[in-house]
């Protein structure tokens, strides 16, 4: 185990700490405010008694710039301008004046507060964890500039107004923040704040613009990959074929001999390359003559592969979930048992792995696009023999990620460091990933085999039998005490162990498939495959019935739930049930995940025997929309995302060697392909959500049952065999 | 010795003919703000102008592009009657907040600019068709064809 997982016990006292500024003309807040929805008991806070990093929130310049200091990873989820909303709307400020920096890596400051004493960005949770949190720093950072306007007017504190960052009394008297912000850093830090009545909302519920718009559009925004250092070397890596080989013995004679090319050092993973650009290190490493060791590796191929998860599905496994009786619900049944497929998936993020590590007198600096941070640090500090609070990373914003940069075992920064460990001198060592090392690197998707039993009488789903064979995520990380429960992975079973569907007999078990190939969440994780088999078999039950497919899902639905709503919102808004020409078809899905719902109609056609996905309509309901635009931008990127994974990809391995290399037999989903989308955002009041996971979901299915609308056939497994409707 | 002009400068440079421009922009003049992506010119992310041309840096090598124009995200004009398409989709772009992770966003912008210096008035067939080299995986092609339109409007 990586991280020693202890109890997350969220404390009721609220402690706000009050940090020491850099500067006279910086304000700086610091709180801890920890509202962690696991709350186990009352305690004491787990914050330290006092916190001195000048870095916390919240940095207010004499220039009137505001600067909310991000906790989450910036991966284009939108998370920087969401988070800076909260601590804006309650501080008033003026939003053309705000910004944002990646908080250091201190998780006594920093932590997400659903995932404890740690630093991390995932799970769909940054805004729905920091919802209170960031509107208490905006508040509390107010109430101090009111009370410093008030001494020093002499006026009531509750006479005075703040609009746009600027503070006035009916007096005549104003001030900007940058006025008054020495003032203002030497007032008490509020123990309690109010939070603005909803109804006085300015900036939440409103489309503010990006923050990370024009560095993105000008080529200035700074990711991992653009960071330079003085005699900064480039290192990639020979890693084995196949997952599980290690190095046998190693010629290095011609790579040394390339121009450019510094050094060769030999690492846990394989043989590094360091030279003094990319392109070197690239040549290098393509003359390396390396003899590579398969005796604990995986040397089998896909076929193989799913013929031992065929084979498993038809033993009993593990319970995960068991109402009623499914067997005597089935009894009598003609349903025919159905499987469906899900191959390995790359994340493929466009900015390839990589990170730049300088070693330091006690430690190291990192440059990463971190997600993580809290096990980055830590592992990188298990490699070279210090503790994570010598490891200091400098978050930045990253190409992407999809789920590969949160790693538990922090693959490339922990390789990063044992290279730059392995060298004699203390050159900063950039880790470069090349496209081929990321699709063939592993950390996917994992592949899995559902077995699903299903059958309905007089309307109703009458038994429902799921058996799920795949390869456990969590597993051997520091997750496992909290997700895996009697050998079975949360992850694996989400979306179908808990679904809100009301079925009276129904039972799921799950087969923990052994491998070497190495697995990791991906959008949505467990979701990316089970709404697809669940959503796909409501369909296909639906028909059976003879019912419409929307008015049975919603007869297995609370009424008036929020997941009737979504479904019945993006039946509406697509004209469910509507006239469509020969050929095409429209298709209907729904998935609750990540605390969110998303109902979705896809229309599709069929052009000469190619499928055409014309239009997707989405209706979402993740509680309060804190920024409806950026929720749009989420929902329509889950789905140019998600698409390549319905149409084509697929990482297979041939002898344990993986088959794709590139974006040309691993091609993500290009323009011509994008559906137009609508989306269409539930009014809620309840507390947000996640939204960067759960658009994804219902994708696959709802074109799947778009398909067997326009041709009568049902596309099980993923990628659709397009061969079929050829 | 390899000279190449870049964003209007003249650079002398000791490297080899056959290294990738990509890798003599981001490596030796610091230029990041080209990408790179896949190496294999499948993705776009690389794209700079050569002499008024989309072109993917990440396969031309620098020998054969001595005493051409090359343009990066860097350069491109930003007054003057050079700069009107230039700046027409940057701010179609930050208007309707296109980027996502932005990684690829400095190639889909070089490419829409060679689109509409060609063709000021693409349909949505022809963006498809000029677009399709430029992979985003954050899957924002929604916002790129609207933001094109957008552009196009604008420089109308």
């Amino acid at each position: 185990m990586l991280i020693q997982k202890s109890q997350t016990i969220a404390p009721s006292r609220r402690s706000f700490l009050k940090g020491a500024a850099l500067s006279t003309s910086v304000f700086v807040l610091g709180s801890f405010v920890p509202l962690g929805r696991f709350a186990a008991a009352e305690g004491e806070a787990a914050a330290p008694a006092a916190v001195f990093d000048p870095n916390m929130f919240l940095r207010i310049g004499s220039d009137d710039s505001v600067v909310v200091l991000c906790k989450h990873l910036e991966m284009g989820q939108g998370v920087s301008t969401g988070l800076a909303t909260l601590v804006a709307e309650e501080l008033d400020a003026d939003w053309s004046k705000v910004g944002f920096d990646f908080a250091p890596n201190n998780p006594k400051v920093y932590n997400n507060l659903f995932f404890g004493p740690y630093i991390g960005t995932g799970g769909s949770t940054s805004m729905a964890n920091s919802w209170t949190q960031m509107r208490q720093v905006g508040a509390a950072a107010r109430s101090m500039f009111v009370a410093a306007a008030a001494k020093q007017w002499n006026v009531p504190a509750s006479e005075i107004t703040v609009l746009n960052g600027v503070l006035a009394h009916a007096s005549g008297k104003s001030a900007r923040f940058g006025e008054l912000v020495e003032v203002a850093m030497q007032e008490a830090v509020p123990t309690a704040v109010a939070l603005k009545d909803p109804k006085d909302w300015k900036y939440i519920g409103q489309q503010l613009p990006r923050l990370d718009s024009k560095g993105k559009t000008t080529g200035t925004a700074v990711f991992a990959i653009d960071i330079r250092r003085p005699g900064m070397l480039t290192a990639v890596v020979a890693r084995p074929p196949q997952f599980g080989g290690s190095v046998g013995s190693f010629d290095d004679g011609a790579a040394r001999k390339v121009p450019g090319v510094v050094e060769v050092v030999e690492v846990p993973s394989g043989v590094a390359v360091l030279a003094k650009d990319s392109w070197a290190a690239m040549r290098g490493r393509e003359a390396l003559k390396i003899s590579w060791k398969a005796d604990k590796a995986e040397t089998r191929s896909t076929d193989a592969i799913v013929a031992e998860y065929r084979d498993l599905a038809k033993t009993p496994g593990l319970p995960a979930a068991k109402k009623g009786d499914a067997a005597a619900g089935l009894a009598g049944s003609d349903s025919a048992e159905a499987e469906f497929l899900f191959p390995y998936l790359a994340h493929a993020p466009m900015e390839p792995m990589n990170c730049v590590i300088e070693l330091t007198a006690d430690g190291a600096e990192i440059w990463a696009g971190s997600q993580f941070q809290s096990i980055d640090d830590y592992a990188v500090s298990q490699v070279l023999g210090t503790t994570p609070d010598k490891i200091k990373i400098h978050t930045l914003l990253s190409g992407g990620s999809f789920g590969r940069r949160a790693n538990a075992s922090a693959d490339w920064v922990v390789e990063a460091a044992q290279i730059a460990k392995a060298m004699k001198t203390k050159a900063p060592v950039h880790l470069l990933w090349t496209r081929e090392d990321d699709i063939k690197g592993g950390f996917y998707r994992p592949m899995a085999l559902h077995r699903v039993k299903a059958d309905v009488k007089d309307g109703r789903v009458s038994g429902w039998q799921h058996t799920i064979v795949s390869k456990s995520i969590i597993t051997g990380t520091p997750f496992e005490p909290m997700m895996v429960k009697e050998g079975v992975d949360a992850t694996t079973v989400e979306g179908v162990a808990d679904t809100p569907y009301a079925i009276e007999n129904f039972s799921v078990e799950v087969h923990n498939v052994k491998t070497a190939v190495p697995v990791l969440w991906w959008r949505s994780v467990g979701h990316s495959h089970t709404a697809h088999v669940m959503e796909t078999t409501m369909d296909e039950l639906a028909h059976k019935a003879g019912a419409d497919p929307l008015a049975f899902r919603l007869a297995h639905l609370k009424d008036g739930s929020r997941e009737a709503g979504v479904l019945k919102l993006a039946a509406e808004k697509a004209g469910w049930g509507k006239e469509m020409p020969k050929g095409s078809g429209q298709g209907i899905a729904f998935h609750h995940s990540f605390g969110s719902y998303v109902g979705m109609v896809s229309e599709v056609s069929m052009v000469d025997g190619t499928l055409k996905v014309d239009k997707v309509i989405a209706a979402v309901d993740c509680g309060i929309a804190i920024n409806p635009d950026v929720i749009r931008a989420q929902v329509e990127g889950a789905i140019g995302f998600a698409l390549s994974a319905v149409l084509r990809n697929r990482v297979t391995l041939a002898e344990g060697v993986v088959e794709q290399s590139n974006f040309d037999d691993y091609e993500p989903t290009r323009i011509k392909e994008m559906p137009a989308v609508e989306v269409h955002i539930v009014k809620s009041a309840e507390a947000p959500t996640g939204i960067g996971e759960p658009g994804l979901p219902p994708l696959a299915p709802s074109i799947g049952n778009a398909v067997f609308s326009a041709t009568g056939k049902r596309m099980r497994s993923l990628p659709f065999d397009l061969g079929a409707l050829a | 010795m390899i000279t190449l002009n870049i964003n209007g400068k003249t650079h002398e440079l000791d490297v080899e003919p056959e290294m990738p421009l990509l890798w003599v922009l981001r490596d030796r003049l610091e230029l990041t703000g080209t990408k790179f992506g896949c190496g294999v010119a499948q993705c776009g992310a690389c794209t700079v102008h050569i002499d008024g041309e989309a072109h993917r840096s990440c396969s031309t090598m620098v020998g054969d592009v001595q005493d051409r124009e090359i343009v990066t995200i860097e350069g491109l004009p930003k007054d003057g009657p050079d700069s009107k398409v230039a700046l027409a989709v940057q701010a179609a772009w930050q208007k309707l907040d296109v980027v996502q992770c932005g990684y690829c966003q400095s190639g889909q912008i070089m490419s829409a600019i060679n689109l509409l210096t060609d063709n000021p008035t693409p349909t949505d067939d022809d963006i498809n068709a000029s677009m399709e080299g430029n992979i985003c995986r954050c899957g924002t092609y929604v916002r790129i064809r609207h933001a094109i339109h957008e552009a196009a409007k604008d420089l109308a």
